[in-house]
């Protein structure tokens, strides 16, 4: 039979959480005795005559002593047992105690909160984001970064930190994502499949992840990268990222990247990379030039539609046909021999951009506040001319109100008044559904558009209004039920935006044919 | 960033709310952040803040600090006069509370402690005389931190006053702080009438040398395990010291009947004690300055090492960056008054105890307290909350410091001045509330709470010498 004992010095322990201790000790393999007391010459005395002490220890009243008695070689782990137990916090200080009558004011105080956090969407006024995503990062979580207005030196400096750490930065500025399966800021309700997207546009990652949905296929990943990730100066770094970790993922058959045509020599960095990911890779860089994006693995594709088309071909294991643009001709009532132009009014940057190039190819000069061609610069924004598509997302429209998708009052308003010019033939619109959408989207375009139209007939015209919705039946706002009010107030839907833009063409062009204006 | 792919995804979402419901909505897991700018928007600052969070230098630099904070072992071992005691006092210099300042600054109550110390001191002859010593230049003030002692309220040692030496056994560093005078009209509120004379030549005379004797026959006293003791006790050992002061006088008394001291004398130290809740808050002080003084100077510690008032300014003092102080213009503290007083009478926030909640005792501790919360109007669940907000704040727990309500958790302890302009939070402060006048005296209690500016200048300069490194 062996005796230990160990003193803590200064350490006050009241008795009856010593007796627990005394009583926690003794039950523990090889123990036969244990006491946990202040060291009082009283107590000493008593250990004494209990046998746990073989002679009086150098100790106070002020020190803790923990005597035992039993099997040598267990003494040593039941003396470390026990002072571990004593300067353990109880368990009930460090769990939901711990945040009782407080929400957590800081990243680091909700990472105590929620056991697990592993990313952070941040939505702060921009002048604070990158201090936050820092932080965030500092804390090892992954960053979702939807504020916009952050220096590109900050996104730089953020994007290597984030690298060095095996973290991504979705942004700044980056509106959409879906990752696991959860949406995250503005994005749709999609089945969960094998394409992976990485976009460095918000809408042009709805508008792939929706039709793919649409189409029967499912979204394994969805990453947004924001709109300067492929500036040059940053380099597509969390692009390549996405990429990387899109290629590593057994879940992820198919990717698909989506972005405005970067610098050469980040394409080049960009598409060395998806040509090695052991995948196919679809690539829509919006108007570039497909030969010059086709490698091994990569298939280009012009269009959002087309890619959205490619990736659901390769995920069911088939070779994407090349896709001919059929258009549906609108059976529409003809127009008067002024209305010659288009007005598009959207609120997805993306979508504007695209429509401003497919327009392009079909009927020459497309204004717009978004050009493709910096010579098509709209000099008033306010104020359409000839053909013109506006993104209403625009920082010049958003300053100081909420953003289109979520407020429909600035596009009604410039619906009534392109509505009221003789020129004008088609208003062509996007409809954005998902999280952070309007929750009914018809509810406020619809009453504007019969105002519209109304407004035409009364002056002896035809509006034709073609539009698209961009949403998945499982969306809160209910693609079926958005679409069927839509079609009601007489708009001309298309399945996307593509398709929409060459029946917005086609009405024109049909329409010089039938005035014999060509 | 593949490794994410394989977890369920838990989001902290910073910002738009909605987001948030999105989240939940879609069957995710969310926790919205109560977010606010740091650093009370100012943008610089945040950024310094952000460099700082989680930074490997800093946590090490903290555990070391706050290790050397835990491991202290404040021993009240004697009592001496500030002049011997105190290395660098002058013989014309007078202590004060909180960060440095000027005669012409200085609030009420201070300046009529000053008076009162040179009438004690018998540098003057009456009160005239004293002011007009006072404002000359003749005597120099500095605060009670510079020479490594504490004092409530005005805090005023001048070089003939009885000092506790308290000493911390693990560095052999010592702190002092002067004697506490008791309730009603007292040097430290500003007090400095005769009978306030009177009584503090007493204190020097009689009262010193008796307990000079007594502790030197108890070969010392634990602080340490007293103020744990007063903690179960019902004390925080700031603004309620009931119990320290009498387990401080059941262990001082029979060491005080085998002095040399005359019976008469006894009795009225004995008397004096007992009549004195609040005579263990200047040991408590001295003990928990010895404490935060030993993680003090740290190279990178982000760790609060002293907080201090001077009823003009409040200021703190961090372990990395050396002697400075981080000040702003001090609180007027929300309170209970005593009848006849209101807010307006009040003096801002004053005295050098808030070293208490420095060390994680006072407010920090106020969930061992219930009976400070009725005092400064809460529930005992007020007590509760304001010591869990503390643990949002501080490095970690001090287990010497156990408090019975949180189920002998520690007591929160190691303010981090990164975590207070990070959360907003701010330390909480048990106090009283002296008279904005000289000469009236206390006239409440209350809670304040140390303000969040000293913190932002604090995480800047932390910053700063951070980065040069």
């Amino acid at each position: 039979m062996a005796r230990a004992t160990k003193i803590i010095r200064n350490f006050y322990r009241d008795s009856v959480s010593l007796m627990q201790l005394s009583s926690t000790i003794t039950k523990l393999p090889g123990v036969e005795q244990a006491s946990a007391i202040m060291a009082s010459p009283n107590n000493v005395t008593l250990l004494v005559e209990a046998g746990l002490l073989a002679e009086p220890v150098e100790a106070g009243a002020n020190d803790l002593l923990i005597a035992l008695q039993g099997n040598a070689e267990a003494l040593e782990s039941a003396l470390t047992a026990a002072e571990s137990a004593l300067k353990q916090p109880s368990p009930s200080s460090t769990g939901n105690e711990q945040s009782r009558g407080m929400s957590p004011r800081s990243i680091e105080m909700g990472l105590g909160n929620l056991v697990g956090a592993n990313l952070v969407l941040i939505s702060t006024p921009g002048e604070y984001a990158a201090a936050e995503a820092f932080k965030a990062l500092s804390l090892g979580l992954n960053v979702m970064l939807f504020s916009d207005n952050v220096e590109l030196k900050d996104e730089i400096a953020l994007k290597q930190f984030a690298q060095e750490r095996d973290l991504i930065v979705m942004g700044p500025d980056c509106g959409t994502a879906i990752i696991n399966g959860i949406p995250l800021a503005f994005a749709n309700v999609v089945r969960r499949g094998v394409i992976g997207v990485v976009a460095a546009s918000g809408t042009g990652l709805q508008q792939v992840t929706c039709l793919v949905d649409r189409w029967g296929s499912g979204i394994s990943q969805a990453i947004g990268t924001g709109g300067h990730d492929l500036h040059r100066d940053v380099g597509g770094m969390s692009m390549l990222q996405g990429l990387k970790a899109l290629a590593a993922d057994p879940s992820t058959s198919v990717i698909v990247l989506i972005s405005k045509p970067p610098s050469p020599e980040v394409v080049s960095k960009v598409l060395g990379a998806a040509s090695g990911a052991g995948k196919p890779v679809v690539v829509n860089f919006l108007g570039a030039d497909p030969d010059r994006v086709r490698r091994e693995n990569i298939y280009p594709a012009a269009t959002l539609e087309d890619a959205a088309a490619a990736a659901v071909a390769l995920g069911n294991g088939r070779i994407p046909e090349a896709r001919r643009a059929t258009v549906t001709s609108p059976s529409i009532t003809p127009l008067g021999p002024q209305q010659r132009y288009i007005r598009g009014l959207y609120s997805g940057g993306t979508f504007c951009y695209e429509a401003s190039l497919l327009l392009k190819k079909e009927l020459g000069q497309i204004n717009s506040n978004t050009p493709v061609e910096p010579e098509d610069r709209l000099s008033d924004v306010w104020t359409s001319r000839k053909h013109t598509v506006i993104d209403l997302g625009d920082d010049l429209f958003t300053r100081g109100r909420p953003h289109p998708m979520i407020d429909h009052r600035l596009r009604n308003e410039r619906l009534i008044k392109e509505a009221s010019e003789p020129e004008v033939a088609v208003i062509l619109l996007d409809v954005v559904l998902g999280y952070g959408s309007h929750p009914d989207p018809a509810a406020e375009m619809v009453p504007a558009i019969q105002k519209a139209r109304d407004l035409a007939t009364k002056a002896g015209r035809h509006l034709a209004v073609i539009g698209f919705v961009c949403g998945t039946a499982a969306d809160p706002q209910d693609l079926s039920k958005q679409e069927a009010a839509f079609r009601e107030a007489g708009v001309i839907l298309a399945e996307s935006n593509a398709q929409a833009v060459r029946m917005a063409a086609s009405v024109v062009q049909k329409a010089s044919v039938v005035g014999g204006r060509l | 960033m593949q490794a994410l792919f394989q977890e369920k995804l838990h989001v902290l979402n910073v910002g738009l709310s909605s987001f948030a419901d999105s989240i939940t909505r879609a069957g995710g897991s969310v926790l919205q952040i109560e977010w606010a700018p740091p650093a009370q928007g100012q943008q610089e600052v945040g950024r310094a803040l952000a460099r700082l969070v989680n930074l490997l230098s800093i946590e090490t630099a903290n555990q070391t600090a706050f290790d050397a904070y835990q491991s202290a072992q404040p021993v009240l071992n004697g009592v001496g006069t500030a002049s011997q005691m105190l290395p660098n006092i002058a013989e014309r210099m007078i202590l004060h509370s909180g960060p440095p300042i000027a005669w012409k600054d200085m609030c009420g109550p201070m300046k009529g402690a000053i008076v009162g110390a040179i009438l004690y001191e018998g540098w003057a002859e009456n009160l005239t005389m004293a002011e007009a010593m006072a404002s000359s230049g003749d005597i120099a003030f500095e605060p009670c931190h510079h020479h490594n002692a504490v004092g409530p309220m005005a805090g005023i040692i001048s070089p003939s006053m009885p000092v506790w030496i308290v000493t911390n056994t693990t560095n052999g560093y010592q702190a002092f702080s002067n004697f506490n005078e008791g309730l009603g009209k007292a040097l430290r509120f500003g007090a400095n009438g005769p009978d306030v004379i009177t009584r503090l030549k007493w204190m020097g005379q009689v009262l010193a040398p008796a307990l000079r004797a007594s502790v030197e026959l108890l070969g010392g006293v634990d602080l340490k395990p007293m103020m744990a003791q007063a903690l179960h006790m019902g004390d925080e050992v700031h603004n309620r010291n009931a119990a320290a002061s009498s387990l401080f006088l059941k262990r001082l008394i029979s060491a005080l009947l085998k002095t040399r001291t005359p019976a008469a004398d006894i009795a009225a130290v004995v008397e004096f004690i007992a009549g004195n809740d609040h005579f263990f808050l200047n040991l408590s002080m001295a003990a928990c300055k010895a404490m935060t003084d030993a993680a003090h100077g740290v190279p990178g510690s982000s760790m609060v090492t002293a907080m201090a008032r001077n009823g003009v300014e409040f200021g703190i003092r961090v372990s990395g960056t050396g002697s400075r102080w981080f000040t702003t213009p001090a609180p007027v503290v929300d309170g209970l008054f005593f009848p006849g007083y209101s807010a307006a009478d009040a003096a801002p926030d004053l005295g050098d105890s808030a070293i208490t909640e420095t060390a994680g005792v006072g407010g920090f501790a106020m969930a061992a307290s219930p009976a400070i919360v009725k005092f400064v109007g809460g529930t005992p669940q007020d007590a509760i909350d304001n010591t869990m907000a503390m643990t949002h704040i501080t490095i970690g727990r001090n287990n010497a410091f156990t408090l019975p309500a949180l189920n002998f958790a520690g007591s929160p302890a190691g303010i981090d001045i990164r975590k207070v302009v990070d959360t907003g939070i701010q330390p909480i402060i048990n106090t009283g509330i002296a008279h904005r006048e000289a000469g009236v005296g206390q006239i409440g209690a209350g809670i304040t709470r140390a303000p969040l500016a000293c913190f932002t200048q604090a995480v800047s300069a932390l910053a700063k010498l951070v980065s040069a490194t």
